[in-house]
Order: C-alpha cells, then structure tokens, then sequence
C-alpha cells in the first residue's frame, strides 16, 4: 500500500486520467458481458444460488469477475478522489483524501478477490 | 391642416425623444464593512444605444458617487467592466439595456472573485495563473540579435491560434466556470485557453514546460466540459474548446 501511494503521489494527472478513462472504457466492456451471460440463461434463472456457485466455479469466468472487480475499484475510488477534492482543498486534506481511497480501494478489492477464490475454490 | 400636422409631428417628435426609464438595481458590499451584500435601486433613464456602464456612470454622477466600479476603454476592450448583469456574467460596456428585455437590471459583483468593494472584484489570482502558465513565445531563438530574422507564419499556421490571442482578460470564463466556483484552486478556463494559445503556436517550443504545469490535479482534468466559459466570453474566444485539444496533447491524441 505504501508503494501504491508512492506511486500516486509521483504518478501525473494525465497519467491517473487515463487509468481512469481506460478502466471506464473496459468495464463497459466487461459488464456488458457479464449482462449478456445472464440475458442468455435467462435472468432470474442466472441469479439462482446454485447457478451462481457455478459461475464462480467456471473459472474463465470467476476470472472476469475478479477483472470487472478491480477495474470498477480503480475507477470509481479515483472518481470519489477527484469528486472530494474538488470539493475542498488544502494539502493535508487532499493526502488524506488520496491515502484513504487507496486504502478503501485495497479493501474492496481484497474482500471481493476474497469472496471470489473462496467461491470459485469451493469453499461456500 | 398644416397646424395638426405640426402638432402630430410635435407629438411625435417629443414621444421619440423621452427616454425610457429602469429600475437599476446595483450590489453594494464593502468587506471591511458591511456583513453582506445588500442591493440598491435606481431609476435611470435609457435610450435605444445606452449601455450598462452608462446606466451605472448615470447612478454614479448624479445619485450616488459612491458606487464602486473599474472601467476603462468602453468599448470592450480593456476587459474591466466584468460584472454580473442579470445573472450572466458580461461586460457592462458591450451591454446594452435595450438587448436585456427587462425593465429591471441588476448588477453584481463577478462570482468566483474575491470582492474588492461594490461591483469591483480582485484579478490577482487570475493574473497569477495566467503568468505562471508563461504567457509568451518560449523560443531560445526568439531574441532579437543581429542576423537574427523574423518567424513566418502561414495564414493556416495563425488560424491555429488566433481566436484565443484575442483574450482580453475581464475573467468572465472563470466567472461563469462552475468547477472554480467549488475548485478554488483550479486554473481557470482563462488561463487553460492561453496555455493553448502559446502550445498551438507553431513559434513556440513551450509546449513540454506548460503542459508540465496545467498536469496537476487542480489542473486542466478537472474542467467537465459544462462550455459556460465560451458562452460568456465577449471576444469569441472558446476556451472549451481549447481545453478539449490542450487535453489532446495530454492523453496522446496530439503531438
């Protein structure tokens, strides 16, 4: 984590923009997959517990998750980085704005990898 | 017959003449005094060609010699008679009465300016970006040296650029801008649209050092694109739009 905000604090803004915009473009991207995939076994079908056991046992798609998990992290704790700051400014607030999405971001995608492998490894 | 003809035209004639009158409503607000803004009114008289720095310079010669207000050229040129008039930010010199449609006018101070006093607002900040963004021809061959020889432009070449040379400065844009009205240390659409100015000057080898600076988070990432800047500006300079291609050279659009 230490490293991840050493990075973002050396990181450019163009550079955060486009992590940020490319994240956006993918996760339309990925969801729209994911959407489909329930569209195509029919919707409330999908969403049955043991139906959804299996998606995360499939493991091509247990991985998509865990892509469309991080890619929505990224870009949505940067959006709530950027929402904040522009709200207020000051140096120690924008630190603290900064660190803290990077923590919530970590923790998010720590507990859904989490909820992921634990599923997808069989162990509900 | 004749004598009716003389009275209509009489008529006419003092009919034409008779100015209209409005309600000229002027902010007043002295910090070092007052809590808030309060509003004073005026009835002042118009014609068809009377603009809002007349109206107010009429307020100022014969009711209250008191009312704060910076102009100079009036004729919208020197950018500092911005104010906000009936809810827009303008120039009161480029501001004529009749174009409002309204019988009641009221005048403000520009938003997202600190306010000197009355309808005069501070420009140290805007002038201080605009500086820092180094608002000249950065070109180590630009000194004027013997055997040294002017830069040629293409008519194509002064396209690139011109309509944003015509920035008078009066910080309308940045007025109207709603991400300076949160983001107190945002650049500003002004100073953004001049940063663009001197990147698309074919002259000029700036480029590196001002995208370097407007790359900040209170930089130029942070316009959302609401185009208040380039409805506001008196001179047809769109710095939206010049925002839009400066984030070109930014993500890699442009080179």
């Amino acid at each position: 984590m230490a490293l991840q905000s050493c990075l973002v604090n050396k990181m450019r803004e163009s550079v955060i923009m486009k992590i940020h915009y490319g994240t956006a473009l993918a996760s339309i991207a990925l969801v729209a997959v994911h959407i489909l995939f329930r569209l195509t076994q029919g919707f409330a079908e999908s969403l049955q517990y043991e139906n959804v056991l299996a998606n995360y046992q499939f493991l091509p798609y247990a991985g998509m998750l865990e892509i469309i998990l991080i890619l929505l992290s990224i870009h949505g704790f940067n959006g709530l980085r950027v929402i904040l700051i522009e709200l207020k400014q000051g140096k120690s607030y924008e630190k603290s704005v900064t660190y803290g999405c990077i923590a919530a971001m970590t923790i998010v995608i720590l507990y859904g990898s989490r909820t992921i492998f634990m599923t997808s490894m069989g162990m509900n | 017959m004749a004598s009716d003809n003389i009275q209509v035209s009489q008529e006419l004639s003092r009919v034409r003449t008779q100015p209209k009158s409005l309600t000229l409503r002027i902010s007043r607000f002295n910090p070092k005094t007052d809590s808030g803004k309060r509003f004073v009114e005026h009835k002042v008289p118009y014609e068809k060609w009377t603009t809002v720095l007349d109206a107010i310079l009429h307020v100022k010669n014969n009711y209250d010699h008191s009312v704060a207000i910076r102009y100079s050229c009036r004729q919208a040129s020197c950018g500092s008679c911005g104010m906000k008039i009936n809810g827009r930010p303008r120039l009161a010199c480029f501001t004529k009465i009749s174009e409002l449609n309204s019988n009641v006018v009221t005048v403000e101070p520009m938003d997202n300016f600190p306010i000197t006093r009355d309808l005069v607002v501070g420009f140290e900040r805007m002038f201080s970006t605009h500086k820092k963004l180094k608002p000249y021809i950065i070109n180590p061959e630009s000194e004027i040296t013997p055997g040294t020889k002017e830069f040629l432009q293409s008519p194509k070449d002064v396209e690139n650029y011109i309509q944003f040379a015509n920035c008078i400065k009066c910080g309308l844009c940045n007025s109207a801008c709603p991400t300076m009205a949160t983001d107190s240390s945002f650049i500003g659409p002004q100073a953004l649209a001049q940063a663009y100015r001197y990147v698309a000057d074919n002259r000029d080898k700036g480029k590196d050092e001002r995208l370097k600076i407007i790359d900040d988070s209170h930089g130029i990432f942070r316009c959302h694109f609401a185009g208040s800047c380039s409805q506001v500006c008196p001179k047809g300079v769109d710095p939206a739009m010049g925002i839009q291609l400066l984030r070109g050279y930014l993500l890699g659009f442009r080179s």
